[in-house]
């Protein structure tokens, strides 16, 4: 290859490069993916002992047993509260952690029009899908509610994945089977939460981290 | 081969004015301080890559104000987009013409 056409190869990458920093935020971490798994699954882990039930173990109704149960001196709804609000509050706080990190490594900036535009296409479908599973609760349809997180969920991450990383969106078309899944497999809720909220944000994260950060941070 | 070197769009052979062609593709408006960040570059020079595009009429200008500052932005026009991507068919033929 002679200097020339090594100067047109450079112009082309150095075009995507631009192309891409300047309309994605592309710092999202794949660690604070392992992070947001891990807690997911140590907050279902939570809920098993406290409900003492067996996952796959049939299909135990914990919204039917919940009611009957008051353990570590916390009345059930409490409880999934506290843990919920903790799950959340931690996987947030990782996940800001690892993508400031990045977004200091790759010389991005973290708070700009680019996670603005992502955070709000993240929002719209996501705040649809908590309103609606609020009504599901108030009319009784406790069983759809965790299919419904799924789906909605896969549905924010599918929309979002237009202004991050392209590989997002294939996390949101696994949550969303996951969740098209889980609606005609009711009883298994918590099962398949932990499997869309758990297993699948760890292995996401990993394959992330695998392909873009390890040699960058090395 | 010497046709596809005329193909190849003067305005564009130089890194900083490729880099703004790079990001109006893909954005609507972008405005000045943005550009500056993400090429790196000084005011001064920028500036005078923008003029030379703005001349050339490959992009357009919007001034208006965010609460009290002044606020520049640039998009690219219809003839800016066409002769950029003509640009990149180009490149890339040159570089594919090599690997044959």
């Amino acid at each position: 290859m002679t200097q020339h056409q090594k100067s047109h190869l450079d112009a082309l990458s150095e075009i995507r490069s631009l192309m891409e920093r300047s309309s994605r935020f592309i710092s999202l971490s794949g660690l604070s993916g392992v992070a947001a798994g891990t807690f997911a699954l140590i907050g279902a882990a939570l809920i098993y002992v406290y409900f003492g039930i067996v996952p796959f173990e049939g299909k135990s109704l914990y919204y039917a047993l919940a009611p009957a149960t008051s353990k570590w001196g916390m009345h059930y709804l409490t409880f999934l509260m506290v843990n919920g609000g903790l799950v959340l509050i931690s996987a947030l706080a990782a996940g800001i952690f690892f993508t400031t990190r990045k977004a200091r490594h790759k010389g991005q900036k973290i708070w700009g029009p680019l996670t603005q535009r992502l955070l709000i296409n993240l929002a719209i479908p996501l705040a649809t899908g908590g309103i609606f599973c609020l009504a599901l609760f108030k009319h009784g349809y406790v069983g759809l509610m965790a299919p419904a997180t799924l789906i909605f969920y896969g549905l924010s991450l599918v929309n979002a994945s237009k202004y991050t990383l392209n590989d997002v969106r294939y996390l949101g078309i696994s949550e969303i089977l996951l969740g098209l899944l889980a609606m005609f497999n009711l009883g298994y809720g918590l099962e398949f939460w932990a499997l869309g909220f758990g297993v699948l944000h760890i292995i996401y994260g990993l394959l992330m981290y695998f392909k873009y950060e390890r040699e960058a941070l090395a | 081969m010497k046709k596809i070197i005329v193909q190849l769009n003067k305005t564009f052979d130089n890194r900083v004015r490729l880099g703004i062609m790079s990001m109006l593709m893909v954005n609507d408006w972008v405005d000045f301080t943005t550009l500056r960040d993400l090429l790196e570059l000084s005011d001064g020079r920028l500036a005078s890559h923008i003029k030379a595009l703005e001349e050339e009429q490959f992009i357009e200008v919007r001034k208006q104000f965010v609460g009290r500052k002044p606020n520049t932005s640039y998009r690219a026009t219809k003839a800016g987009k066409k002769a950029f991507t003509d640009h990149l068919d180009a490149l890339e033929r040159m570089i594919k013409g090599v690997k044959e």
